[in-house]
């Protein structure tokens, strides 16, 4: 007895809507975590993020992953749960409800509705029953006649279809909560735990993973990311599981043609598109597609999306030119594929080139900022018009392919570089640029290599290379101090002017600028800081066009003159040659050629829970629209041999409109029996 | 929008005249349309176009005055369009497109049109002068009329840039809150043609303000307004019902919360002499709610139909998934909580409110402060 009062108790908790509120809202707050926190990121950053203690902790809550842990599958098993017994529950009362006429209604139960009214009747009986059941038909009410002894009962109803979507809408909750646990990640678990499946590290050759980390074709459902570079194939997805990778077989080899990339003028990307042959490893039959995002296709039970896009292995031809001091002036060529590492041979050289991003296209905003502030007028003058233009300047423009790569030496330290491979230009004159930076969340600082009238950076190297060796100083110095001062001057000015020079050049072959700049502020008093970095830059750029008239004529080329394109070119040589002292790398790889590889990434899933889910989605439109919408109305007309009449009308939600269809519906009977004048 | 059956099978026969008239106007539209621009539609255009009449129809004929609204939105944009020739430079030279009916201008208009409503209908209800009120109600509908032609012509403008930019402007977040402001101010209009008083204007204009507010220091601060291509991701039909759908939620839901606070001043007291009783916001707030979590329902279904194309999965917990799911959570359990004997009144006014806290928060909150794959407009 004791024991069926605990389950009954259970039972209509479970079936109370109290119990169905709190559970919508707690399943809510509990949403709400994991969009707050990344989820399925790899393990690493969220140690980095919470550090040794929490991590942990946080892993074991399942916060990595909220909407796969157990918890949250918990509560949501409840609200199916929770709902599954309530449509038990509501069952029967609601069929009983919806088939009924309620036609033995007692005449004070009648009178205890809200909504009721007593008539006086003209009409003799059975003309009011006439009249009446008429005016019911009319208004869209079945309606049941009983007569008794006091009277006849008109009892009618409309919109009990409603009921039906109070099923149709909860068990389409049912449907899609167990449609989408068929494709969730809750089959894969089991496999892992029954099938002794475990996971495997990413960074692997796929030839060298373990049965045990492959899953078979008979799995059936599974989502994961199918990588094929143009010109080849791949028959195998991969599924990223927790920290590590699965390997879920085929049942068929799909190899990409060509993988399509087109952008809008504004460098917005347009179209995603992979032209892909399938061929089933059965049948050995090819089936040829095109695949593009929202274009997905379905082979075999298995659908096929477009998901991203990467680089294949594009060939590239870099050529390294050696900064180190003192270096002959050879560049060496080297051929590579984006994503190699390898050792670059190169004398008194122990660092390791890893390429990592190309890119074919890099389209920038090349206008000059605009900031001048106009007054509101003007600036709502500017907003009206078209939706089209835009009211500050953009100039979008492809500047071409770059490359980012890291030099990594021998202590294991690494920067980052990212070069262009066009010259760019900038304030009139053409430059390569050339960015450097420590630290991966770092902005990339560039270098302007300047070109020379060749279109080169070989003047910059030939004049760099002088100007950055100790040894070549003297040389440079008693050169400019013969230029500058003529043959006639004593040789003692002579000597302080070429000693002055030396110093100069030795101070920026440490440090470019930087170093100057700080003996100027701890050598010099401030009032006299102006002139003499005057004096310095003026040594430099002297300096510097004797370095490459020098370099000139060691190479055997024809002398030039000064002119204001190459006083420009000195200039921007000296401010490469400045940054280049802070570049970090031994060597600057140029970006001369490339054959692009690209490689499409598709994602194939196996849902069988999809169509489910689908049918519960119709389902429960179906029953909120009808819950909503269809309104039940049981109108009951009681005409008594008294002559009286009572009309009530019950519904099973409370609205303003069931007063209004009251008042209607009365005042229409009432004018139908009314008595005759 | 109460598709409830006043007297069912009879509403056919209550049509008159008028009515089969604008039924034919709109599907002479259509056709006028399917001509005109049929050849940059598929066959899922051809499709929404064709059902749009009939709705369209359905709406006109249980709301009168949504008619000539409608009739002057298409006037207004089919006169620009005339007067744009093809050209969109010619915005800028015609003075009635620089000034009146190109895209950014007519929102403009809107803009300042919701703001003067705003204030009419607040001085309607603290001055008890209906003349102000009647006022707010007429600036309330030429505000929508300018919103929506301004949709239409930038529509428009959109195919001149290049047949291949050109898309329905419902893409991003500068459009959608357009959108926004438009649906919650028509739906404002029905419920205030439908209970017959225009006291909730004071209340419910404010959140379109708000709104308006927020896209004008979108535009001003941000250029938002420039029209941009579509990305990959977004060139489905599915956006092309999906958003809108998510935008009836939106706007009934925000409507259903001002209704909310009003509700909850009756109940203290606050303007109880001036604002309706609180019986009928009650009714209001469930009008708008009920009809919200409907469109909400179908709008977060067509949106797991519309990333099962393009993303590979109908439901992947991305945090704009979530929250619609959180919102969507929240108005079941005000609907059951309305079923629930003894949790009705002031605890369902407040639900409301928070509810649009809830809301805001899924429609621009998460594009501000957390990252996904709904990347239409970061902020
Ligand atoms: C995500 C879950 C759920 C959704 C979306 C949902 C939706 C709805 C909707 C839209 C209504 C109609 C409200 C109205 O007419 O104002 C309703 C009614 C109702 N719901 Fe739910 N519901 C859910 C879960 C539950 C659960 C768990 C229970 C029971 C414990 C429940 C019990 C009921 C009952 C008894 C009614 C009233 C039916 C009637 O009188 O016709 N619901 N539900």
């Amino acid at each position: 007895m004791r024991h069926r009062s605990t389950s009954r108790a259970i039972y209509e908790l479970l079936s109370s809507m109290r119990f169905a509120i709190s559970l919508l809202t707690i399943l809510g707050i509990a949403s709400i975590i994991g969009t707050v926190l990344k989820q399925n990121e790899p393990y690493n950053n969220y140690l980095n993020q919470f550090g040794p203690f929490w991590f942990p902790i946080f892993e074991k809550l399942g916060l990595y992953a909220v909407y796969n842990s157990v918890w949250f599958l918990t509560i949501l098993g409840f609200l199916v749960l929770s709902t599954t017994v309530c449509i038990f529950r509501q069952t029967r009362p609601m069929l009983k409800d919806m088939r009924g006429f309620r036609e033995h209604a007692k005449e004070v139960s009648l009178a205890q509705f809200q909504h009721h009214a007593r008539l006086p009747a003209g009409l003799p009986l059975a003309q009011a029953r006439d009249a009446a059941s008429a005016y019911l038909a009319r208004s869209g009410f079945t309606t049941r006649i009983n007569p008794r002894h006091d009277g006849v009962l008109l009892a009618a109803k409309q919109g009990s279809w409603t009921r039906i979507g109070y099923f149709l809408a909860h068990a389409a909750i049912v449907l899609i909560c167990v449609g989408g646990l068929l494709d969730g990640n809750l089959p894969l678990k089991a496999q892992m735990a029954l099938g002794g499946k475990v996971v495997t590290s990413g960074n692997q050759l796929i030839s060298d993973i373990k049965p045990e980390s492959r899953l078979g074709l008979d799995n059936w459902s599974f989502r994961g990311n199918v990588f094929i570079p143009e010109g080849k194939s791949a028959g195998v997805a991969v599924l990223n599981v927790q920290d590590g990778i699965l390997l879920q077989d085929l049942p068929f080899t799909v190899s990409l043609r060509k993988f399509h990339l087109e952008h809008y003028d504004s460098g917005m990307p347009k179209r995603f598109a992979s032209d892909i042959v399938i061929t089933d490893n059965a049948s050995g039959k090819s089936v040829e597609k095109t695949i593009e995002v929202n274009k997905p296709f379905e082979f075999d039970g298995i659908m096929m999306y477009q998901a991203s896009f990467e680089d294949g292995g594009s060939k590239l031809r870099l050529v390294g030119h050696d900064l180190r001091p003192g270096s002959g002036g050879d560049a060496f060529p080297v051929e590579a594929a984006v994503g190699d590492s390898f050792k670059v041979n190169r004398a008194g050289l122990d660092h390791t080139l890893e390429l990592g991003t190309f890119r074919v296209f890099n389209i920038e905003n090349m206008a000059d900022e605009d900031k001048s502030d106009a007054g509101t007028i003007a600036s709502i003058e500017k907003h009206l018009g078209s939706g089209a233009k835009s009211p500050t300047k953009k100039d979008m423009k492809n500047v071409g392919p770059s490359i980012q790569y890291k030099l990594r030496d021998s202590a294991g330290q690494a920067r980052e570089y990212q070069n262009y491979m066009q010259p760019i230009e900038q304030d009139g004159a053409w430059y390569l640029l050339s960015g450097m930076r420590e630290s991966p969340s770092a902005p990339f600082r560039f270098m302007r290599i300047p070109l020379d009238d060749d279109g080169k950076a070989d003047s910059w190297l030939a004049i760099r290379r002088l100007l950055v060796d100790k040894s070549q100083h003297a040389g440079i110095a008693s050169r400019f101090a013969a230029a500058s001062l003529g043959r006639e001057t004593d040789a003692n000015v002579r000597r302080r002017m070429e000693e002055t020079t030396r110093k100069t050049l030795e101070l920026f072959a440490i440090g470019g600028f930087e170093s100057l700049g700080k003996f100027i502020e701890s050598t010099i008093p401030e009032a006299e800081r102006d002139k003499a970095a005057d004096v310095f830059i003026k040594i430099l750029e002297g300096s510097a066009w004797e370095a490459w008239k020098l370099a000139r004529a060691t190479a055997g080329q024809p002398a030039i003159e000064i002119d204001p394109k190459r006083a420009r070119l000195l200039r921007d040589t000296l401010n490469a040659t400045s940054d280049s002292l802070h570049y970090g790398a031994p060597v600057y790889f140029q970006l001369t050629g490339f054959d692009e590889v690209r490689a499409t990434v598709l994602q194939v899933t196996r849902s069988p829970g999809k169509p489910i889910v689908y049918f519960g989605s119709l389902l429960l439109v179906l029953g909120v629209f009808a819950m909503l919408y269809i309104r039940e109305r049981r109108l009951f007309v009681l005409i008594k041999d008294s002559g009286e009449t009572l009309v009530a009308l019950s519904s099973n939600r409370r609205s303003m409109d069931v007063d209004d269809a009251f008042r209607r519906h009365r005042d229409a009977i009432a004018a139908l029996i009314k008595p005759q004048p | 929008m109460d598709i409830a059956h006043k007297d069912s099978g009879a509403a056919l026969r209550h049509l008159n005249p008028g009515d089969w008239l604008f039924a034919l106007a709109l599907a002479g539209g259509g056709a006028f349309a399917l001509r005109q621009y049929g050849g940059f539609m598929d066959i899922y255009d051809k499709l929404i176009l064709f059902l749009a009449v009939p709705a369209l129809a359905a709406v006109g004929w249980a709301w009168k005055p949504f008619r000539p609204f409608l009739a002057a939105a298409a006037a207004l944009a089919l006169a620009s369009i005339a007067l744009y020739q093809g050209d969109l430079a010619r915005a800028e030279k015609v003075f009635f497109l620089k000034y009146l009916i190109s895209s950014q201008t007519a929102i403009m208009w809107m803009s300042a049109l919701f703001f003067i409503a705003t204030g009419a209908y607040w001085l309607g209800l603290l001055a008890r002068s209906d003349f102000a009120e009647k006022t707010g109600s007429a600036l309330t509908w030429s505000a929508v009329t300018m919103g929506t032609t301004g949709l239409l012509v930038r529509w428009y403008e959109s195919y001149l840039i290049g047949t291949d930019v050109g898309h329905i402007p419902i893409s991003n977040l500068y459009e959608v809150f357009v959108l926004f402001s438009l649906i919650t101010g028509l739906l404002y209009l029905y419920y205030e043609g439908r209970y017959a008083t225009r006291r909730m204007g004071a209340f419910v204009l404010l959140v379109i303000s708000a709104a308006v507010a927020f896209l004008l220091w979108y535009t001003f601060s941000r250029e938002a307004q420039e029209i941009q291509p579509l990305i990959p991701a977004l060139q489905s039909y599915w956006m092309k019902v999906h958003v809108p759908a998510n935008f009836i939620g939106y706007g009934a839901f925000a409507l259903a919360a001002m209704i909310g606070v009003a509700d909850l001043l009756v109940r203290k007291g606050i303007l109880a002499s001036r604002l309706p009783a609180a019986e009928v916001l009650d009714d209001v707030m469930y009008k708008a709610i009920a009809i919200g979590f409907a469109f909400f329902t179908i709008a977060t279904i067509l949106g797991a139909l519309w990333a099962a194309e393009a993303w590979g999965t109908y439901w992947q917990w991305d945090p704009k998934e979530t929250w619609a799911f959180i919102v969507w959570l929240n108005y079941a359990a005000w609907l059951h909580i309305r079923l629930t004997k003894g949790l009705r009144g002031a605890m369902l006014a407040w639900w409301a409110v928070v509810g649009l806290v809830v809301t805001a928060f899924a429609f621009v909150g998460v594009n501000m402060f957390l990252s996904g794959l709904h990347s239409y407009g970061s902020l």
